[in-house]
């Protein structure tokens, strides 16, 4: 179901941005923008910079250049208290989940409260709780340390992390990675059920098609930049999920059937 | 074209020279922006107790048993290396003047602090460097928490605090470890030992030994904690940055200690200046 509200001033955009590390170019004049209620998908091979530019939306980094907005102001404009503030607004659920590994559950996904809160210990407690029920974890995961949980387990500790400070925005870098077939549906249903019950706007970095069809109202797809010409746009395609199924781009095409024919000639002719 | 990083064909050893230097001035650039966050986040924004107490446990209990026994050693290893020069000469009660002095000015502030730069800033270093690996630094900003202000300002300050109480410890067990087998096993006079130290030692080489210490613990933190925020992907990066801080670590205590060293001397000799009698 899309929520998108018109006339309101996208909630996060990236204006023609660069990013490099060192000598290396990530990202090349990106323009994205991302709608209030929206669940927007990033795609893309492995290292075309989709993480980098979810890490951009949240100002977890800074761009080489280029601007970043939410909701219509300039980042650069805010100070670092506000910066950091806004930013609390934001969820992040990590590749690795990204979870403290001194922490137990609890006081990992307290943490952000207890940080930013005068709440008492009995509400956070209540709040901890709930985000573990939301996520389909027991109470008793509690007391587990980081390294005693499964993949799918700390993906859903780290989304209880994230849900726990209410967050208009919610970032999933690649949620399903290392997944099973089951606990990925898992993932992609608790994207749908975020997004439905806190009217959450969702961005999405992921590889898998599956995801893409379950939750996407609005794919991107990123090309890394070593494989494109100098003057060619880095986004590659626009579209819903089942424009994205039509689209007659080799590149796009390919990526979205998985096919590896045309990269093995390309591999074993170099 | 394709727009990846290729290498410049054109890159003489001038270009090379350059970039060394500048990788070089922007290293130092970042050390000295990481050196002024910390210390501004020391002054406004202190950690809370719970965040700075466990830290102060890991740098300063947990180190206490290996500088105790590093401190007893040094002190025997200076008895048996100093009895015979100075039996020859017939000066043996004065082993435990040359044994405290040189504890108290020198080999306990160094020692002491090359040990914890080995215990305490390698850990540090690869702990924080696999939190930056495992996304873990990010995601303490994106909790709105200030990295620096949560992970390097209580390891800071333990070391700022506690390395000079360790150097202590690891003085006065040399000192104990010393005087130990100085008159016990090598039969020097106890009384003559303690008096000869005593008149010796005053009371500005045990602060000012103690105050070098407090400049290494904050090299320490500082180079360990900075390595591991900035430290490379994967085991790889976190095995080198343990290394790094460890090698930084014992290069800058070296260059601070003679530094220090002059710095007090000189200010020694503005305190009390010598008085020289031409007549």
């Amino acid at each position: 179901m899309n929520y998108t509200i018109p006339h309101e001033p996208p909630i996060i955009e990236l204006e023609r941005v660069y990013r490099s590390f060192g000598t290396q170019d990530v990202l090349r004049d990106l323009t994205i923008t991302v709608e209030r209620g929206e669940t927007l998908v990033l795609i893309g091979e492995s290292g075309c910079g989709k993480s980098v530019t979810m890490k951009l939306m949240m100002a977890l980094m800074g761009p080489s250049s280029g601007e970043v907005h939410w909701n219509g102001t300039n980042i650069k404009q805010l100070s670092e208290n506000e910066l950091q503030r806004q930013r609390l607004k934001y969820g992040y659920l990590f590749q690795g989940a990204a979870l403290f590994d001194s922490m137990n559950v609890f006081d990992n996904v307290a943490f952000g409260v207890r940080q930013n809160t005068q709440l008492p210990e009995n509400d956070i407690r209540t709040i901890v709780h709930q985000c573990l029920r939301d996520v389909g974890l027991p109470e008793t995961v509690c007391p587990k340390k980081p390294a005693e949980l499964s993949g799918g387990m700390k993906k859903r500790v780290g989304l209880a992390r994230a849900l726990a400070l209410a967050p208009e925005v919610m970032f999933y870098d690649e949620p399903t990675t290392g997944l099973d077939p089951v606990m990925t549906d898992v993932i992609n249903q608790l994207i749908i059920r975020t997004r439905d019950r806190n009217r959450v706007t969702s961005v999405v970095v992921t590889h898998e098609m599956s995801t893409v069809r379950k939750v996407a109202d609005r794919v991107v797809m990123l090309y890394p930049l070593v494989r494109l010409g100098a003057t060619e746009p880095q986004i590659i395609f626009t579209g819903t999920p089942e424009e994205l199924y039509e689209c007659d781009d080799p590149r796009v095409y390919q990526f979205v059937r998985g096919e590896a024919e045309e990269r093995l000639q390309e591999m074993a002719s170099a | 074209m394709a727009s990846g990083s290729i290498p410049d064909p054109r890159m003489t050893p001038i270009h090379s020279l350059g970039a060394l230097v500048i990788g070089a001035v922007a290293a130092m650039g970042n050390f000295a922006m990481f050196g002024y966050d910390t210390l501004r986040w020391t002054l406004v924004g202190r950690p809370p107790k719970s965040v700075v107490l466990p830290a102060m446990y890991q740098i300063g209990v947990r180190s206490i048993t290996v500088v105790m026994v590093t401190g007893f050693f040094i002190g025997m290893v200076l008895a048996v290396q100093t009895y015979d020069q100075l039996h020859i000469m017939g000066l043996e009660s004065r082993l435990g003047s040359v044994i405290n002095a040189t504890l108290l000015k020198e080999l306990g502030p160094v020692l002491a602090a090359t040990m914890l730069a080995g215990r305490v800033g390698s850990a540090m270093a690869a702990e924080l460097g696999t939190m930056r690996v495992t996304e873990q630094i990010e995601a303490l900003r994106a909790l709105g928490a200030h990295p620096v202000q949560y992970l390097v300002v209580p390891r800071f300050m333990a070391c700022v605090l506690l390395i000079p109480l360790l150097t202590a410890v690891a003085d006065s067990l040399g000192i104990f470890g010393g005087w130990l087998f100085g008159t016990q096993v090598l039969g020097v006079n106890s009384f003559f030992y303690w008096r000869y130290s005593f008149e010796f030692i005053t009371s500005f080489e045990v602060i000012t030994g103690l105050m070098k210490s407090f400049f290494f613990g904050a090299a320490i933190a500082l180079i360990a904690c900075q390595r591991g925020f900035n430290c490379g992907s994967g085991a790889e990066g976190v095995g080198r940055a343990a290394t790094e801080s460890f090698v930084f670590c014992f290069v800058v205590i070296l260059i601070l200690d003679f530094f220090l060293g002059m710095f007090f001397n000189r200010l020694y000799y503005v305190l009390w200046p010598v008085q020289i009698s031409l007549s």
